[in-house]
Protein backbone atom coordinates (compact mmCIF):
# COMPACT_ATOMS: atom_id res chain seq x y z
CA UNK A 1 0.00 0.00 0.00
CA UNK A 2 3.33 2.43 1.38
CA UNK A 3 4.69 1.55 -2.09
CA UNK A 4 1.62 2.30 -4.28
CA UNK A 5 1.09 5.30 -2.73
CA UNK A 6 4.59 6.08 -3.23
CA UNK A 7 4.33 5.35 -6.76
CA UNK A 8 1.38 7.78 -6.95
CA UNK A 9 2.79 10.34 -5.64
CA UNK A 10 6.07 10.09 -7.71
CA UNK A 11 3.79 9.56 -10.91
CA UNK A 12 2.26 13.59 -10.36
CA UNK A 13 5.34 15.07 -9.48
CA UNK A 14 6.84 13.62 -12.17
CA UNK A 15 4.14 14.65 -14.68
CA UNK A 16 4.21 17.90 -13.45
CA UNK A 17 8.13 18.35 -13.59
CA UNK A 18 7.60 17.24 -17.36
CA UNK A 19 4.77 19.99 -17.95
CA UNK A 20 7.06 22.47 -16.77
CA UNK A 21 10.41 21.55 -18.26
CA UNK A 22 9.49 21.22 -21.56
CA UNK A 23 11.80 23.55 -23.20
CA UNK A 24 14.22 22.29 -21.22
CA UNK A 25 13.76 18.95 -22.34
CA UNK A 26 17.33 16.93 -23.91
CA UNK A 27 17.35 16.00 -27.03
CA UNK A 28 18.13 12.23 -26.75
CA UNK A 29 14.71 11.13 -27.21
CA UNK A 30 14.72 7.60 -29.09
CA UNK A 31 10.77 6.33 -29.03
CA UNK A 32 8.30 6.98 -26.74
CA UNK A 33 4.90 7.44 -26.41
CA UNK A 34 2.49 9.95 -24.66
CA UNK A 35 -0.70 8.97 -23.58
CA UNK A 36 -3.57 11.04 -23.15
CA UNK A 37 -6.62 8.57 -22.95
CA UNK A 38 -7.31 6.54 -26.27
CA UNK A 39 -4.67 8.72 -28.03
CA UNK A 40 -1.34 7.21 -27.93
CA UNK A 41 1.45 8.73 -29.86
CA UNK A 42 4.44 7.04 -31.14
CA UNK A 43 7.43 9.53 -31.18
CA UNK A 44 10.82 9.36 -32.58
CA UNK A 45 14.11 10.69 -33.62
CA UNK A 46 14.86 11.04 -36.76
CA UNK A 47 17.07 7.73 -36.60
CA UNK A 48 13.37 5.99 -35.30
CA UNK A 49 11.97 7.41 -38.33
CA UNK A 50 14.01 6.77 -41.22
CA UNK A 51 12.67 3.53 -41.69
CA UNK A 52 9.40 3.92 -41.82
CA UNK A 53 10.72 6.40 -44.85
CA UNK A 54 12.58 3.36 -46.59
CA UNK A 55 10.36 0.38 -46.37
CA UNK A 56 11.10 -2.00 -48.97
CA UNK A 57 7.86 -4.71 -48.93
CA UNK A 58 5.11 -4.17 -51.37
CA UNK A 59 3.15 -1.14 -50.19
CA UNK A 60 3.16 2.21 -51.34
CA UNK A 61 3.84 4.43 -48.87
CA UNK A 62 2.56 8.06 -48.75
CA UNK A 63 4.06 10.03 -46.06
CA UNK A 64 2.91 13.57 -45.00
CA UNK A 65 5.29 16.12 -42.85
CA UNK A 66 2.86 18.41 -40.89
CA UNK A 67 1.92 20.13 -38.08
CA UNK A 68 -1.08 21.60 -35.97
CA UNK A 69 0.32 25.52 -36.28
CA UNK A 70 0.95 24.73 -39.87
CA UNK A 71 -2.22 26.32 -41.61
CA UNK A 72 -1.49 25.12 -45.17
CA UNK A 73 -0.95 21.37 -43.81
CA UNK A 74 -4.29 21.58 -41.67
CA UNK A 75 -5.94 22.32 -45.29
CA UNK A 76 -4.72 19.74 -46.97
CA UNK A 77 -4.35 16.93 -44.53
CA UNK A 78 -8.35 15.92 -45.39
CA UNK A 79 -6.92 14.97 -48.40
CA UNK A 80 -4.84 12.65 -47.32
CA UNK A 81 -6.89 11.26 -44.84
CA UNK A 82 -9.93 10.42 -47.44
CA UNK A 83 -6.81 8.92 -49.65
CA UNK A 84 -6.16 6.53 -47.06
CA UNK A 85 -9.83 5.65 -46.49
CA UNK A 86 -10.08 5.32 -50.56
CA UNK A 87 -6.77 3.35 -50.92
CA UNK A 88 -6.73 1.18 -47.99
CA UNK A 89 -7.21 -1.96 -49.98
CA UNK A 90 -4.97 -1.41 -52.67
CA UNK A 91 -1.94 -1.69 -50.43
CA UNK A 92 -1.21 2.06 -49.72
CA UNK A 93 -0.40 3.37 -46.61
CA UNK A 94 -0.69 7.06 -45.07
CA UNK A 95 1.73 8.11 -42.74
CA UNK A 96 1.44 11.67 -40.92
CA UNK A 97 4.57 12.83 -39.25
CA UNK A 98 3.69 15.61 -37.20
CA UNK A 99 6.34 18.39 -36.38
CA UNK A 100 4.63 19.66 -33.67
CA UNK A 101 6.52 21.13 -30.81
CA UNK A 102 6.83 18.87 -27.83
CA UNK A 103 5.40 21.44 -25.20
CA UNK A 104 1.79 21.23 -27.70
CA UNK A 105 1.25 17.44 -27.88
CA UNK A 106 -0.82 17.74 -24.90
CA UNK A 107 -2.68 21.12 -25.68
CA UNK A 108 -2.89 21.26 -29.57
CA UNK A 109 -1.71 17.81 -31.44
CA UNK A 110 -3.63 15.13 -29.25
CA UNK A 111 -7.11 17.73 -29.38
CA UNK A 112 -6.15 17.92 -33.03
CA UNK A 113 -6.51 14.14 -33.67
CA UNK A 114 -9.04 13.46 -31.38
CA UNK A 115 -11.62 16.28 -32.87
CA UNK A 116 -10.74 14.80 -36.35
CA UNK A 117 -10.93 11.35 -35.65
CA UNK A 118 -7.32 11.09 -37.49
CA UNK A 119 -7.61 7.36 -39.09
CA UNK A 120 -4.30 7.65 -40.79
CA UNK A 121 -1.30 6.28 -39.20
CA UNK A 122 0.37 9.44 -37.13
CA UNK A 123 4.22 9.64 -35.95
CA UNK A 124 5.71 12.53 -34.15
CA UNK A 125 9.25 13.61 -35.02
CA UNK A 126 11.05 14.97 -32.94
CA UNK A 127 14.41 16.07 -33.05
CA UNK A 128 16.23 19.46 -33.01
CA UNK A 129 19.08 18.81 -35.31
CA UNK A 130 17.64 19.69 -38.37
CA UNK A 131 20.07 20.99 -40.64
CA UNK A 132 21.49 17.06 -40.40
CA UNK A 133 17.95 15.40 -40.81
CA UNK A 134 16.20 17.79 -43.52
CA UNK A 135 18.69 16.27 -46.23
CA UNK A 136 17.91 12.96 -45.30
CA UNK A 137 14.35 13.19 -46.06
CA UNK A 138 15.42 15.25 -49.57
CA UNK A 139 18.43 16.92 -51.00
CA UNK A 140 16.19 19.37 -52.26
CA UNK A 141 13.76 20.12 -49.17
CA UNK A 142 15.16 23.48 -46.69
CA UNK A 143 12.59 23.24 -43.78
CA UNK A 144 9.24 24.71 -45.33
CA UNK A 145 6.42 22.41 -44.43
CA UNK A 146 4.18 20.42 -46.00
CA UNK A 147 6.03 18.15 -47.80
CA UNK A 148 4.89 14.57 -48.97
CA UNK A 149 6.71 11.80 -49.99
CA UNK A 150 5.47 8.74 -52.02
CA UNK A 151 7.58 5.97 -52.46
CA UNK A 152 7.22 2.03 -52.75
CA UNK A 153 10.72 0.10 -52.87
CA UNK A 154 11.26 0.84 -57.05
CA UNK A 155 10.25 4.42 -56.82
CA UNK A 156 10.47 7.46 -54.63
CA UNK A 157 9.11 11.22 -55.47
CA UNK A 158 9.10 14.04 -53.20
CA UNK A 159 6.53 16.71 -53.32
CA UNK A 160 7.45 20.61 -51.94
CA UNK A 161 3.83 21.68 -52.75
CA UNK A 162 0.36 21.51 -51.04
CA UNK A 163 -2.49 19.40 -52.80
CA UNK A 164 -5.67 18.95 -53.49
CA UNK A 165 -7.63 15.44 -53.57
CA UNK A 166 -7.17 15.31 -57.02
CA UNK A 167 -3.43 16.05 -57.79
CA UNK A 168 -2.78 13.40 -54.43
CA UNK A 169 -5.03 10.89 -56.25
CA UNK A 170 -3.68 11.15 -59.75
CA UNK A 171 0.07 10.98 -58.16
CA UNK A 172 -0.80 7.99 -56.31
CA UNK A 173 -2.06 6.70 -59.87
CA UNK A 174 1.48 6.80 -60.89
CA UNK A 175 2.78 4.07 -58.09
CA UNK A 176 -0.23 1.72 -58.80
CA UNK A 177 0.38 1.42 -62.47
CA UNK B 1 4.60 23.81 -88.89
CA UNK B 2 5.73 27.10 -87.53
CA UNK B 3 2.64 27.66 -85.47
CA UNK B 4 1.96 24.38 -83.77
CA UNK B 5 5.72 25.37 -82.58
CA UNK B 6 5.20 27.57 -81.51
CA UNK B 7 1.54 26.52 -79.71
CA UNK B 8 3.62 23.53 -78.18
CA UNK B 9 5.78 25.99 -76.61
CA UNK B 10 2.93 28.17 -75.48
CA UNK B 11 1.43 24.95 -74.21
CA UNK B 12 4.42 23.84 -72.59
CA UNK B 13 4.98 27.53 -70.91
CA UNK B 14 1.14 27.22 -69.81
CA UNK B 15 2.03 23.83 -68.05
CA UNK B 16 5.27 24.80 -66.60
CA UNK B 17 3.69 28.08 -65.22
CA UNK B 18 0.51 25.83 -63.59
CA UNK B 19 2.98 23.88 -62.07
CA UNK B 20 5.10 26.12 -60.12
CA UNK B 21 1.55 28.30 -58.58
CA UNK B 22 1.77 25.14 -56.60
CA UNK B 23 5.23 24.96 -55.75
CA UNK B 24 6.26 26.95 -52.05
CA UNK B 25 10.06 27.09 -53.43
CA UNK B 26 11.28 30.73 -54.85
CA UNK B 27 14.71 30.22 -56.30
CA UNK B 28 16.06 33.46 -54.23
CA UNK B 29 19.67 34.69 -53.61
CA UNK B 30 22.29 31.67 -53.23
CA UNK B 31 25.88 32.36 -51.39
CA UNK B 32 27.78 35.27 -53.33
CA UNK B 33 24.88 36.63 -54.53
CA UNK B 34 24.40 40.81 -54.15
CA UNK B 35 21.10 41.30 -52.03
CA UNK B 36 19.04 43.68 -52.86
CA UNK B 37 18.27 46.80 -50.80
CA UNK B 38 14.83 47.97 -49.73
CA UNK B 39 13.00 50.82 -48.45
CA UNK B 40 10.44 49.40 -46.12
CA UNK B 41 8.73 50.72 -43.08
CA UNK B 42 9.56 50.14 -39.57
CA UNK B 43 7.10 50.09 -36.63
CA UNK B 44 8.07 53.19 -35.55
CA UNK B 45 6.79 54.69 -39.27
CA UNK B 46 9.97 55.58 -40.78
CA UNK B 47 11.03 53.54 -43.89
CA UNK B 48 14.41 51.87 -43.51
CA UNK B 49 17.18 50.52 -46.36
CA UNK B 50 20.60 48.83 -45.61
CA UNK B 51 22.06 52.01 -47.37
CA UNK B 52 21.04 54.19 -44.22
CA UNK B 53 23.85 51.95 -42.64
CA UNK B 54 26.78 53.96 -43.19
CA UNK B 55 29.09 52.55 -40.90
CA UNK B 56 27.98 48.55 -40.94
CA UNK B 57 30.31 46.38 -42.21
CA UNK B 58 27.27 43.67 -43.20
CA UNK B 59 23.67 42.66 -41.88
CA UNK B 60 22.21 40.13 -40.43
CA UNK B 61 18.65 39.99 -41.98
CA UNK B 62 16.35 38.14 -40.78
CA UNK B 63 12.92 37.20 -42.01
CA UNK B 64 10.73 36.55 -39.07
CA UNK B 65 7.18 36.98 -37.86
CA UNK B 66 4.83 37.05 -34.72
CA UNK B 67 3.01 33.95 -35.00
CA UNK B 68 5.06 31.40 -36.45
CA UNK B 69 5.95 29.41 -33.32
CA UNK B 70 9.82 28.95 -34.29
CA UNK B 71 10.10 32.73 -34.83
CA UNK B 72 8.78 32.77 -30.95
CA UNK B 73 10.77 30.39 -29.64
CA UNK B 74 14.16 32.46 -31.64
CA UNK B 75 13.10 35.78 -30.16
CA UNK B 76 15.31 36.25 -27.37
CA UNK B 77 17.98 34.77 -29.54
CA UNK B 78 17.78 37.68 -32.20
CA UNK B 79 17.74 39.88 -29.92
CA UNK B 80 21.12 38.61 -28.48
CA UNK B 81 22.56 38.77 -31.71
CA UNK B 82 21.50 42.29 -32.01
CA UNK B 83 23.54 43.13 -28.60
CA UNK B 84 26.53 41.32 -29.40
CA UNK B 85 27.08 42.35 -33.14
CA UNK B 86 25.38 45.65 -34.31
CA UNK B 87 28.36 47.38 -32.14
CA UNK B 88 30.95 45.34 -33.84
CA UNK B 89 29.13 46.64 -37.35
CA UNK B 90 26.72 43.63 -37.98
CA UNK B 91 22.88 44.84 -37.02
CA UNK B 92 19.89 43.24 -37.04
CA UNK B 93 17.35 43.70 -39.36
CA UNK B 94 14.43 41.86 -38.88
CA UNK B 95 11.57 42.08 -41.59
CA UNK B 96 8.10 40.84 -41.07
CA UNK B 97 6.86 39.00 -44.64
CA UNK B 98 3.40 37.81 -43.76
CA UNK B 99 -0.02 39.37 -45.41
CA UNK B 100 -1.80 40.92 -42.19
CA UNK B 101 -4.73 40.21 -44.10
CA UNK B 102 -3.95 36.02 -44.13
CA UNK B 103 -2.10 36.09 -40.35
CA UNK B 104 -3.61 39.06 -38.57
CA UNK B 105 -1.41 38.73 -35.53
CA UNK B 106 1.30 40.09 -37.89
CA UNK B 107 -0.51 43.40 -38.22
CA UNK B 108 1.50 46.29 -37.98
CA UNK B 109 0.14 46.94 -34.50
CA UNK B 110 0.79 43.61 -33.32
CA UNK B 111 4.48 44.18 -34.58
CA UNK B 112 4.72 47.00 -32.95
CA UNK B 113 3.28 45.70 -29.34
CA UNK B 114 5.47 42.43 -29.56
CA UNK B 115 8.72 44.64 -30.39
CA UNK B 116 7.48 47.32 -27.25
CA UNK B 117 6.95 43.79 -24.73
CA UNK B 118 10.37 41.78 -26.12
CA UNK B 119 12.12 45.11 -26.40
CA UNK B 120 13.52 44.68 -29.65
CA UNK B 121 16.92 46.72 -30.30
CA UNK B 122 16.86 46.44 -34.03
CA UNK B 123 14.57 47.94 -36.98
CA UNK B 124 11.08 45.38 -37.47
CA UNK B 125 10.23 45.89 -40.56
CA UNK B 126 7.06 45.28 -42.65
CA UNK B 127 7.55 43.62 -46.22
CA UNK B 128 4.24 45.04 -47.18
CA UNK B 129 4.36 44.67 -50.83
CA UNK B 130 5.73 40.69 -50.23
CA UNK B 131 8.09 41.86 -53.13
CA UNK B 132 11.53 41.74 -51.03
CA UNK B 133 11.56 38.35 -49.55
CA UNK B 134 11.06 36.11 -52.78
CA UNK B 135 13.67 38.07 -54.40
CA UNK B 136 16.06 36.66 -51.10
CA UNK B 137 13.95 33.44 -51.65
CA UNK B 138 13.10 33.31 -47.92
CA UNK B 139 10.58 30.89 -47.83
CA UNK B 140 9.72 30.51 -44.25
CA UNK B 141 10.39 32.34 -40.62
CA UNK B 142 12.77 32.37 -39.33
CA UNK B 143 15.21 32.60 -42.24
CA UNK B 144 18.22 33.82 -41.77
CA UNK B 145 20.66 36.10 -44.52
CA UNK B 146 23.73 37.04 -43.18
CA UNK B 147 25.16 39.74 -45.90
CA UNK B 148 28.80 41.58 -45.69
CA UNK B 149 28.91 44.97 -47.44
CA UNK B 150 31.45 45.03 -50.29
CA UNK B 151 32.45 47.68 -53.16
CA UNK B 152 30.03 45.35 -55.34
CA UNK B 153 27.08 45.58 -52.70
CA UNK B 154 25.83 43.55 -50.06
CA UNK B 155 27.34 39.92 -50.55
CA UNK B 156 24.97 36.80 -49.20
CA UNK B 157 27.50 35.03 -47.08
CA UNK B 158 25.18 32.71 -45.00
CA UNK B 159 21.66 31.32 -45.88
CA UNK B 160 19.70 29.30 -42.90
CA UNK B 161 18.99 29.12 -39.60
CA UNK B 162 20.50 30.51 -36.45
CA UNK B 163 21.43 27.47 -34.41
CA UNK B 164 21.01 23.79 -34.40
CA UNK B 165 18.61 23.83 -31.07
CA UNK B 166 15.28 25.41 -31.49
CA UNK B 167 14.00 24.29 -28.38
CA UNK B 168 16.64 25.13 -25.97
CA UNK B 169 19.27 27.60 -26.00
CA UNK B 170 21.09 26.11 -23.38
CA UNK B 171 21.51 22.90 -26.09
CA UNK B 172 22.51 24.53 -28.80
CA UNK B 173 25.70 23.01 -30.23
CA UNK B 174 26.62 24.96 -33.09
CA UNK B 175 25.64 28.60 -33.60
CA UNK B 176 25.62 28.95 -37.31
CA UNK B 177 24.33 32.55 -37.46
CA UNK B 178 27.09 33.79 -34.90
CA UNK B 179 29.80 31.58 -36.68
CA UNK B 180 29.45 33.06 -39.80
CA UNK B 181 29.41 36.74 -38.40
CA UNK B 182 32.65 36.03 -36.75
CA UNK B 183 34.24 34.57 -39.82
CA UNK B 184 33.41 37.74 -41.12
CA UNK B 185 34.53 39.97 -39.04
CA UNK B 186 37.96 38.08 -38.58
CA UNK B 187 38.57 38.36 -42.48
CA UNK B 188 37.41 33.97 -42.72
CA UNK B 189 35.25 32.35 -45.05
CA UNK B 190 32.29 31.17 -43.61
CA UNK B 191 32.66 27.79 -41.70
CA UNK B 192 28.83 26.59 -42.81
CA UNK B 193 27.42 28.71 -45.85
CA UNK B 194 24.10 27.17 -45.79
CA UNK B 195 21.43 25.38 -43.60
CA UNK B 196 17.99 24.39 -43.11
CA UNK B 197 15.69 24.13 -40.80
CA UNK B 198 11.64 23.36 -40.50
CA UNK B 199 10.13 26.84 -39.94
CA UNK B 200 6.40 28.28 -40.97
CA UNK B 201 5.69 29.14 -44.74
CA UNK B 202 5.03 32.82 -45.64
CA UNK B 203 1.41 33.88 -45.36
CA UNK B 204 1.41 35.23 -49.52
CA UNK B 205 -1.33 37.80 -49.87
CA UNK B 206 -4.59 36.50 -51.40
CA UNK B 207 -4.97 37.46 -55.07
CA UNK B 208 -8.61 38.50 -54.84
Amino acid sequence: MKHTLALFVLLLVSCKTDKKTDTAQTNDIKTETSTNNDVKLEIHDFNGLEPYLNRTDDKIYVVNFWATWCAPCIKELPHFEALNANYKGENVEVILVSLDFPHQFETKLIPYIKEHDLKSKILVLDDVDMNTWIPKVDENWDGAIPVTIIYNKDKRKFYDQTFTYEILENELKQFLK
Amino acid sequence: MKLIKTLSILAIVVVVSAFSVNSKASPGYEVGDVATDFKLENIDGKKVSLADYTEAKGFIVIFTCNTCPYAVQYEDRIIALDKKYASKGYPVIAIQPNDPNVQPGDSMEAMKARAVSKGFTFPYLMDEDQKIYPQYGANKTPHVYILEKTNKGNIVKYIGAIDDNYKDASAVNVKYAENAVDALLAGNEVPETTTRAIGCSIKVKKSN
